[in-house]
């Protein structure tokens, strides 16, 4: 398997360079230093380290091939899948072209029926109102829905550093938050830990756990809802994503298994709701396709066991105090790119991560973002600046594995392609890499140099001794290439030559 | 300028004067099925979750509520664990059961039982739609205790979850439920029960 990888050591951009020339309207990308859309490692690097362990390519290789099953299976059955996906994507793009008009529509449905709107430029300004809205309330701690866009903000760094506590409660989450570790898929977090891991962390923090508590999976279930009950049945405040925001009729929508999203938002007094700026839709009937496409995408069912629809506050049922906060945090620039707007389309289901090579055997740690994977490629370093993402769009081998499962047909492998050309586009000195391909260019263009490089390059096979690749210990310049590709053993004749020598006669 | 009005303009901008215009294909109708297909297909699909489904003529929802509380409680459960939402009708309710009188919603957690009925249900999907009306309950009554018993009737089920939105009302509190309460966290394998109710049985009426 050969992932690629970026030039070692990418030219930096100046902050706020030029994202391409024809697309660059100086819109302001996801800020540094809060939330979690950057690595501290490249991608190749994070994704070398991740390769030598054996137990998390174990894990991640039977959790994939699981659920890649699952959804094929229930994909299968819907007959016009097809027209679906078409629809999904073209809703999608049609909101996107439309999306001024349907958030003000949204903040006024929403407001009519007793909720508050928050509009957040980025990630920063989020986490204030949220830690400010929570203050108000008194209490100091939150229940936590899974929701992306709150890891995505770091908003539990931002609580626990107001004083509060944020409590995260579905299965997996609270599973990366008690292994102070954090999350490697967009469905799963902890899709990198076996069953036997994860009774080793309940065992370790748990207060009182059953110490008989075994790996099988109904007793550590059993064990989160035993630890959670009285957190939920006190709980003064929730904090949620949303899946799906309906512009005319204000409604939000979060869809889940466990029955933890339902108790966060019927239970306490106070739902505060971060939810990106694209997730909006126009209609309420415009929930009938994505309700379709992402349940059978992402855990391959045909429904999910719960679906929560509110629209602001209802008397005498659920929290009486709703806020819904808008987050931008990168997104506008993202629809700046004519071609790179459309990974704002994705409906967080993961079948991409699900079904990538490259997914399947680094995890979702290599990728230093949130958004692991295939769409995480593509998201991330439009989110931040290519800059700062610099080597993911180099993240994937091009199958185009991701593009057939996207229930919203994303052309991932396009943009990843467009990410890579903008990449380059913005060196200010020539790579490595990009002088030897203009050698390249030269010697192909010339049958002389490239029967003479043919020659030379036979000696490859004195390197190879024999093998099938040659090692990839080889010198600079050239390791640069072989550290994360493997290169063929050279024939011993060129097709040219075969050609030559049977057309002879 | 306010985040609103940046952010309002970042998108005006990012979008330029030349919005695309976007024409959204139709998405065929689902499968037609008689009557009788759509009930048998709901009732397969709701089973698929591992819950329970007892069907029954329209006159026996009353003897088939209590035979879902013997499966789920066990013989021996009292009118008293089993809370009821108030539109229920009187005769699907067992004689003694409390009604569901707006206490505060954590006081729920002490009854065994929740006896509601639907808004709709979906056959294709194996989904039972709530929808905080008085038949249905508010929404925690169907959460926090832990067996569910929900009466469906004939008419109230469509084929698609297209169908089903049609009937709803957009701005009520709804619930889509499809099974008992689950999670696929561990390794991607389901396992059924955890924060909801733990135990789902549907009447199925007709």
């Amino acid at each position: 398997m050969a992932i690629s990888a970026a030039s070692s050591d990418p030219t930096p951009l100046a902050p706020g360079a030029p994202r391409s020339g024809t697309t660059f309207l100086g819109l302001p990308t996801a800020p540094r230093g809060v939330g979690h859309l950057r690595g501290t490692q490249s991608f190749p690097d994070a994704a070398r380290t991740a390769l030598r362990d054996g137990q998390l390519r174990a894990n991640l290789g039977r959790a994939t091939t699981t659920i890649r099953g699952k959804r094929a299976a229930v994909v299968a059955e819907v007959p016009h899948w097809e027209q679906l996906r078409q629809a999904g994507k073209a809703l999608k793009a049609a909101t996107m072209a439309r999306l001024d008009e349907h958030l003000e529509e949204l903040e006024r449905q929403v407001t009519a029926r007793g909720g508050t709107v928050h509009w957040a430029r980025d990630a920063t300004e989020a986490n204030r109102i949220v830690t400010g809205l929570v203050r108000a309330t008194g209490s100091d701690e939150v229940v936590k829905v899974k929701s992306m866009a709150t890891q995505e903000i770091g908003l539990n760094e931002a609580l626990e550093a107001a004083g509060i506590e944020a409590i995260e409660t579905d299965l997996a989450e609270l599973i990366v938050q008690l292994g102070e570790d954090s999350p490697s898929h967009i469905l799963v977090p902890a899709i990198h830990k076996n069953r036997s891991e994860i009774r080793e962390i309940f065992s370790r923090t748990i207060p009182g756990v059953d110490p008989g508590l075994t790996d099988e999976p109904r007793q550590l279930a059993m064990a989160a809802r035993t630890h959670l009950r009285e957190r939920f049945l006190c709980a003064r405040v929730a904090v949620s994503g949303a899946n799906f925001a309906v512009a005319e009729t204000g409604t939000l929508a979060v869809v889940e298994s466990e029955g933890n999203g339902r108790m966060c938002l019927t239970l306490p007094q106070t739902l505060i709701t971060v939810m990106g700026i694209e997730k909006v839709v126009p209609r309420w009937e415009d929930l009938g396709v994505f309700l379709q496409l992402l349940p059978r995408s992402s855990t391959g069912e045909r429904m999910n066991p719960y679906t929560s629809l509110w629209a602001g506050v209802t008397p005498g049922d659920g929290p009486q105090d709703f806020h819904l906060v808008l987050l931008d945090n990168g997104r506008t620039a993202v629809l700046a790119d004519e071609v790179g707007r459309e990974a704002l389309h994705c409906i967080r289901c993961s079948a991409c991560l699900n079904v990538c090579p490259v997914y399947e055997r680094a995890g979702g740690h290599a990728y230093g973002s949130v958004y692991p994977g295939p769409i995480g490629a593509v998201l991330s370093p439009q989110l931040t600046g290519v800059e700062d993402n610099a080597s993911l769009p180099y993240a994937s081998s091009l199958c185009g594995a991701c593009y057939d499962v996207c229930p919203v047909a994303i052309d991932i492998p396009s943009i990843l392609v467009h990410l890579r050309a903008e990449h380059v586009e913005a060196q200010t000195r020539p790579t490595a890499e990009a002088v030897a391909f203009r050698g390249l260019s030269r010697v192909m263009s010339n049958p002389r140099l490239w029967h003479l490089a043919q020659r030379a390059a036979g000696l490859g096979r004195f390197l190879a001794r024999g093998r099938p690749t040659l090692p990839a210990a080889l010198p600079p310049p050239a390791s640069a290439w072989t550290r994360t590709r493997d290169l063929p053993t050279p024939p011993g004749r060129s097709f040219v030559q075969q050609w030559t020598e049977e057309h002879r006669s | 300028m306010s985040a609103r009005e940046e952010v309002l303009g970042r998108i005006r901008t990012a979008l330029g004067e030349h919005r695309p215009v976007v024409d959204v294909p139709p998405v065929p109708g689902p499968r037609s099925l008689a009557p009788a297909e759509l009930l048998d297909l709901l009732a397969e699909r709701v089973e698929d979750y591992r819950a329970t489904v007892l069907r029954c003529a329209p006159d026996e929802v009353p003897a088939s509520v209590v035979r879902g509380l013997d499966l789920a409680l066990g013989e021996g459960w009292a009118p008293a664990d089993v809370v009821v939402a108030p539109g229920v009708p009187a005769a699907w309710r067992p004689s003694g059961s409390p009604e569901d009188d707006g206490r505060p919603a954590v006081e729920l957690a002490a009854f065994a039982a929740t006896l509601t009925g639907v808004a709709t249900a979906i056959a294709e999907t194996g989904t039972l739609v709530l929808d905080g009306s008085p038949l249905s309950g508010r929404r925690a009554l169907s959460l926090l205790p832990d067996v569910l018993v929900c009466v469906v009737e004939a008419a109230q089920v469509v084929p698609d979850v297209p169908d089903a939105l049609g009937r709803l009302d957009p701005v009520a509190p709804l619930t889509m439920v499809s099974g008992p309460s689950a999670t696929s966290d561990i390794e991607l394998q389901r396992v059924e029960g955890v924060h909801g109710p733990r135990t789902l049985v549907v009447v199925l009426a007709g």
